[in-house]
């Protein structure tokens, strides 16, 4: 254990009524770094983060606390802080006597508590709100006071349970940055659980994709989206083509009966991988000119490109494109080395990235994080 | 169609508070009479205050109601955060358990009180039947009700909101008291109050626990009507009656002002 690590989880194992929810999970996570526990719901990301609170207790396995074994400690003697899924902001208190609550219960004076309470409030830009009562605030404006309240005994790591998941769009993506902000300006550990990708990429310092109970990759957001580890990754996290291919040598690999030069090594001789190739890098050109031809059989505009769904020999592709191509036009596209990633073959190779079934209504009914229950989560295993 | 529905609406609300009319008019009449009006008087409110058996029952049913208010209310509210805390399903097990005393007839809890008290006190000779075998059934059969009205607030209440305040430094008893009973109170007031009236209002169970030495006003009332009806009984009820129908217009008018504060505020 490196002397910077504040939160270590070794070997957590937790079920509820008998299903796993955590098996064998074991994290690191530095003082001061942005880190966010990303997954569909169900996969076990508030329940780690419920461990690290002191609201779950783990069937085995330890918890360290900046080297101190913290297995059980219960949630009030701990130094970390909650920003809880809808705030669960006290309705009988005004929004002062919220934020004050956790320096009440230390006995600390009024003038101290007073001081705080402002420059808090200030902090979380609802300076002069002090004697409103919470349940006359916006959903953003309780968002702040829980952020407030959590900040107010001063943690040394906060923990954040989707606090953005039910504030519209444009709020959220405010409240991204300035949660980032905040963040960096307190220098504390910000724990983050999200379902959303794009908040998980634009916020973090370390992204921890994780699917029923087992981390799949921990990495920067830039390597969690150029370099996925497995298909579930590749696919979590943004749009991919994920294809069957064999690695005939470093640096070579055959998909469609073609050999394309790619950047990966170190694979077994024919060994058989997935190839995974982003919407946005795909080049198309003149049919003649491509590396492959293939017929466009879907167009959706989304303003700043075209999702072009194009039919490979049967494998449909998504291909992320400015110009627009009409329904049964013949296009081709170049592959370029940097484009195509390889991954070993996995338990999810083959479940991920055709888009043949793919339409807008399928996609949103099928996706698993589209949460439209209130709880979220590892909680749905409650 | 309208004027009918209007004149069947009288009529229903006629027949609801005709008799309860009738009795607080007699309760100010210058005679013994039940029948015909010999003008205004106030002489049975003062015979009643002088009625030391009326009086004495009074006496009893008020501190009978009050005490089961506040340990009904008591074991209740804790039951229904142990019930609370529950899994899913022995949470239904219990709140069905829960059910059943209050739609079991009276008479049935009634007699099996009666067969327990009568038991214990023989097997054991701690006590007699008297004013704890009535408040021990009282307190009984107000429970459920209990339990009833502040489950729902348990519900409604955010499941985190606990968490948050074990969060930011309460230990759990702490956290219960700051956080959960004040989210839970109009539960648990409702709940006190319909004790408080359950008891007030009883007479079946507290016909068979009560034994002599200490009789509630509905029982000591049932024993002098099967002489004669007097006046004072009259006067009795009609201050019983007023008393009710402005502890329920208390509670009425917060309840609302309560719910026009809420809605003015979203």
């Amino acid at each position: 254990m490196s002397v910077d690590t504040i939160i270590d989880l070794k070997n957590i194992v937790v079920s509820f009524d008998g299903e796993t929810v955590l098996d064998d999970l074991s994290l690191s996570i530095r003082n001061g770094e942005f880190v966010t526990l990303l997954g569909p719901s169900g996969c076990g990301k508030t329940t780690t983060l419920r461990i690290i609170g002191g609201f779950v207790t783990p069937d085995s396995g330890d918890v360290f606390f900046a080297g101190k074994r913290v297995n059980d400690l219960p949630p009030h003697k701990r130094q970390v802080n909650t920003i809880f899924q809808r705030y669960a902001l006290f309705p009988h208190l005004n929004v002062f006597e919220n934020v004050a609550f956790g320096m009440r219960l230390q006995k600390k004076k009024n003038a101290e508590i007073k001081e705080r309470v402002a420059e808090l409030l200030k902090l979380v830009n609802l300076k002069g709100f002090e004697n409103r009562r919470v349940h006359t605030l916006s959903g953003g404006q309780q968002q702040r006071v829980a952020i407030a309240r959590a900040l107010a005994n001063g943690p040394q790591v906060l923990l954040l349970d989707e606090p953005l998941a039910a504030l519209d769009l444009k709020l959220r993506k405010d409240m991204q940055l300035e949660l980032k902000k905040m963040q960096k300006s307190l220098g504390i550990t910000f724990i983050y659980v999200t379902h959303d990708q794009e908040e998980a990429l634009s916020m973090s310092d370390t992204v921890v994709v994780m699917n029923e109970g087992v981390i799949q990759q921990i990495g920067t957001p830039q390597d969690i989206y150029n370099e996925p580890k497995n298909a579930f990754v590749a696919d979590f996290i943004g749009e991919s083509n994920i294809l069957d291919g064999i690695m005939r040598a470093d640096f070579v690999v055959e998909f469609f009966g073609r050999k394309f030069a790619c950047l990966d090594r170190g694979f077994a001789p024919d060994e058989p991988v997935d190839v995974v190739i982003r919407p946005e890098d795909i080049d198309i050109v003149e049919p003649m000119k491509g590396h492959l031809t293939g017929k466009v059989t879907e167009v959706t505009f989304k303003g700043v490109h075209f999702e072009t769904i194009v039919d490979f020999k049967g494998f449909k592709w998504m291909i992320q494109t400015t110009d627009y191509y009409p329904v049964d036009s013949v296009i081709g596209i170049v592959l370029n080395p940097e484009d195509i990633h390889i991954m070993k073959k996995s338990e999810y190779s083959g479940l991920y990235g055709d888009y043949s079934s793919y339409s807008e209504e399928f996609d949103e009914l099928a996706d698993p994080t589209i949460d439209l229950t209130d709880e979220g989560g590892g909680e749905s295993v409650d | 169609m309208k004027v009918l529905s209007k004149v069947y609406t009288a009529l229903i609300f006629f027949f609801l508070y005709a008799p309860i009319g009738v009795l607080i008019l007699f309760s100010f009449n210058d005679s013994k009479s039940r029948v015909t009006w010999h003008g205004f008087t106030l002489k049975w409110y003062e015979e009643l205050f002088n009625n030391d058996q009326l009086m004495d029952a009074l006496i009893v049913t008020l501190s009978v109601a009050a005490l089961t208010a506040v340990f009904a209310t008591i074991i209740g509210t804790v039951s229904a955060v142990g019930i609370h805390s529950l899994g899913k399903r022995m949470k239904r097990v219990f709140l069905t358990v829960n059910n059943i005393p209050m739609v079991n007839p009276e008479i049935v809890t009634a007699v099996s009180l009666l067969l327990i008290f009568v038991f214990v006190s023989e097997a054991t000779g701690w006590f007699e039947m008297g004013f704890l075998t009535l408040l021990l059934s009282h307190i009984t059969f107000s429970i459920p009700y209990v339990i009833l009205q502040v489950s729902p607030k348990l519900r409604q209440m955010n499941a985190h909101m606990y968490e948050a305040a074990l969060d930011l430094g309460c230990s759990p008893v702490r956290a219960f008291f700051k956080v959960v009973l004040p989210e839970i109170m109009p539960g648990i007031l409702t709940g006190a109050l319909m004790a408080f009236t359950l008891s007030l209002d009883d007479f079946v169970i507290s016909l068979f626990t009560s034994g002599s030495s200490a009789q509630p006003l509905s029982v000591v009332i049932y024993s002098m009507t099967r002489h004669r009806v007097s006046p004072e009984v009259n006067a009795l009820s009609t201050i019983l009656f007023v008393t009710v129908f402005v502890l329920l217009l208390v509670v009425n008018i917060a309840q609302m002002r309560d719910d026009a504060k809420k809605k003015a505020a979203r």
